[in-house]
């Protein structure tokens, strides 16, 4: 294949290591918000409030974390100057306002034991837009030119939407007395175990594709994410309900693998983004599936 | 085209104030690789230097489009014939130069993607960012099939120390927004020409309608090939292809990737109505798995 001098032909994102961190706490926050409501309207109150206050704190740090990667910070109200359905992160940003304003104010409400009505008026808003929270940014960067990103558009937000929830599980199952946290437990096994399952999936469709995801620094986050969430999820699934010492060991080795599966994903944009090959031969192949002969002044030979 | 793509026009909200459609051709068969377009454009546009450094290819020192490169010159030096009507081509070396630009899409990725409506449809159906309204949220930077867009690290003003010594202290007190080619929006609200087009001294970026440019290009290819140049082809002429054909568009003389452009770019947003489906099932599908994590009861 020839290239411009080995060059690459788009611009890997200028996005700096807050921006997976906030891929992380977002799917935190809004599955935690989903998971505090079903444990609300099921009765189990330690969970509903327990997770209630991290689904606050991960909405409480996900803006902050968005503002310091603007290149001008103090316009960050600019993001909620229009709403636009063609760009997902303007959509992402009004989803974010509208879950975080309701997950603070479920949290404060049920810290000071006041309006319980009202507290669960807020919750129900944290958790229905904590959802789409957990998933608009696989939306969003699938929704550019980075080969990795855009060609794994079916996958992505069931990869985000899975390792949400094992989040927000593994969060649960640190914070909850092990008697009350068994829904949690399974919340964060069961995403883990999805979230392997779509991975492979995603990898071996995307074929040549599947390349930066398995190579380099992605690679190797991609290794640490495995190990940790799949040895976290074993471990909460064998003594998980034996103690709280248990427990939080493998809640927070589950964290700590869905933090480094987000670090792959971003890393592998980048990469691919890096190497002209994976732009132009998607785009070949792409032209061919299509039926190149329509499309002369784009591809036909001399 | 999607119903979230804009319309194909992308004035139509500008009412009585719509302009006919402008743009730009570059026939890079006549290019020369004097780089007076990248010259004018920074000197009209007042585009910051771009660092000083020798890539050793061939006569590209500027070596991509970016914040602070609205036109780039690419050099291709190529063991090929020139021409493959079998005269005078053994051992031949033909030397390939094409001055890049922003394509100024008809379905910009870059338009769609802004979160913050920065980036417009101007009256001449252009695509320009509003550098008084961008936060810099670098959406538009991977959006762009073609790597145009880039974030500017350099200084807000003059006096202030250079945006490494800064990024340690306070992270961000350097310019931060993204920038790209206008096709010149104030010249041609004065009724000018572009300031690369202007002093292209070949004709070889061409500025006009669009219509007029698409139907000059075709001459032109018809001419190159009849007289067997090696290669000839248009390059997002094509009003039906990924992005919904290019305002500025050019003729080349080999593969687009040969000048470091992609072949069959598309507008991803073309995309998100299947995309948005798809994160909706799997919003249900989190919410389905959460209530079934309390089947079976909470201890």
């Amino acid at each position: 294949m020839e290239s411009y001098y080995g060059r690459p032909i788009i611009k890997e994102p200028v996005w700096q290591p807050e921006i997976p961190v906030y891929f992380f706490t977002g799917g935190l926050g809004g599955a935690s918000s989903v998971l505090s409501l079903v444990a609300r309207v099921s009765g189990n109150e330690v969970l509903a409030r327990r997770s209630i206050y991290i689904g606050a704190a991960a909405d409480a740090v996900s803006p902050l974390l968005l503002i310091s990667d603007l290149g001008r910070p103090e316009r960050f109200l600019n993001m909620l100057r229009v709403f636009k359905v063609t760009s997902p992160m303007s959509v992402g940003s009004w989803i974010l306002a509208v879950s975080s304003a309701g997950s603070s104010g479920a949290a404060f409400l049920n810290a000071i034991g006041r309006l319980r009505r009202v507290g669960d008026v807020a919750r129900t808003v944290s958790a229905v837009s904590g959802a789409p929270l957990a998933v608009y940014t696989a939306t969003l960067i699938s929704d550019t030119a980075i080969p990795v990103w855009h060609e794994a558009r079916r996958e992505l937000p069931f990869l985000f939407g899975s390792s949400a929830a094992a989040s927000a599980g593994a969060a649960a199952a640190i914070a909850v007395p092990a008697r009350e946290a068994a829904p949690a437990r399974r919340l964060a096994i069961g995403g883990a175990l999805v979230e392997s399952a779509v991975m492979l999936a995603m990898k071996r469709r995307l074929g040549l594709l599947g390349e930066p995801y398995d190579r380099d620094e992605a690679g190797r986050s991609a290794k640490v994410a495995k190990a940790c969430s799949l040895g976290g999820a074993t471990l909460l699934a064998l003594a998980g309900r034996k103690g709280r010492l248990a427990s939080s060991a493998g809640g927070a080795l589950i964290l700590a693998g869905e933090l480094a599966l987000r670090w792959s994903v971003f890393k592998a944009g980048f990469q691919s983004a890096r190497d002209p090959k994976y732009t132009v031969l998607a785009q070949r192949e792409r032209a061919i599936r299509r039926g190149a002969g329509a499309r002369s002044d784009l591809l036909a030979r001399p | 085209m999607s119903a979230l793509a804009e319309p194909a026009d992308g004035v139509g909200t500008y009412g009585d104030e719509a302009r006919e459609r402008v743009g730009f051709f570059t026939d890079t068969s006549v290019c020369i690789g004097c780089k007076a377009c990248e010259v004018a454009c920074k000197e009209w546009n007042l585009v910051p230097e771009d660092g000083l450094v020798w890539t050793g290819e061939s006569y590209d020192n500027t070596s991509a489009l970016g914040a602070n490169t609205w036109r780039h010159v690419a050099f291709v030096e190529q063991n090929e014939p020139a021409r493959v009507d079998g005269e005078g081509q053994v051992d031949a070396l033909r030397w390939l130069m094409s001055s890049d630009v922003c394509k100024h899409c008809t379905h910009a990725a870059c338009l769609d993607v802004c979160p913050t409506g920065s980036l417009i449809r101007t009256e001449f159906g252009t695509v320009v960012v509003q550098e008084d309204i961008c936060n810099g949220c670098g959406y538009c930077v991977p959006a762009c099939p073609f790597g145009v867009l880039d974030r500017r690290h350099l200084p807000r003003h003059s006096g202030d120390p250079p945006a490494e010594i800064l990024g340690l202290q306070l992270g961000k007190k350097e310019d931060g927004r993204v920038w790209k080619c206008t096709l010149c929006y104030d010249r041609l609200k004065g009724g000018h020409e572009p300031a690369c087009a202007k002093a292209c001294p070949t004709d070889s970026i061409q500025f006009g309608p669009l219509d007029e440019l698409r139907e000059r290009a075709d001459g032109r290819l018809e001419k190159l090939q009849a007289e067997s140049w090696n290669g000839a082809r248009l390059y997002g002429r094509d009003p039906d292809d990924g992005v919904g054909g290019f305002g500025a568009f050019f003729l080349l003389l080999d593969e687009p990737e040969v000048y470091g452009l992609p072949p069959d770019p598309v507008v991803t947003t073309r995309d998100l109505p299947s995309m948005w489906r798809t994160a909706a099932i799997a919003v249900g599908a989190l919410a389905v798995g959460v209530v079934a994590a309390f089947v079976g009861g909470s201890d």
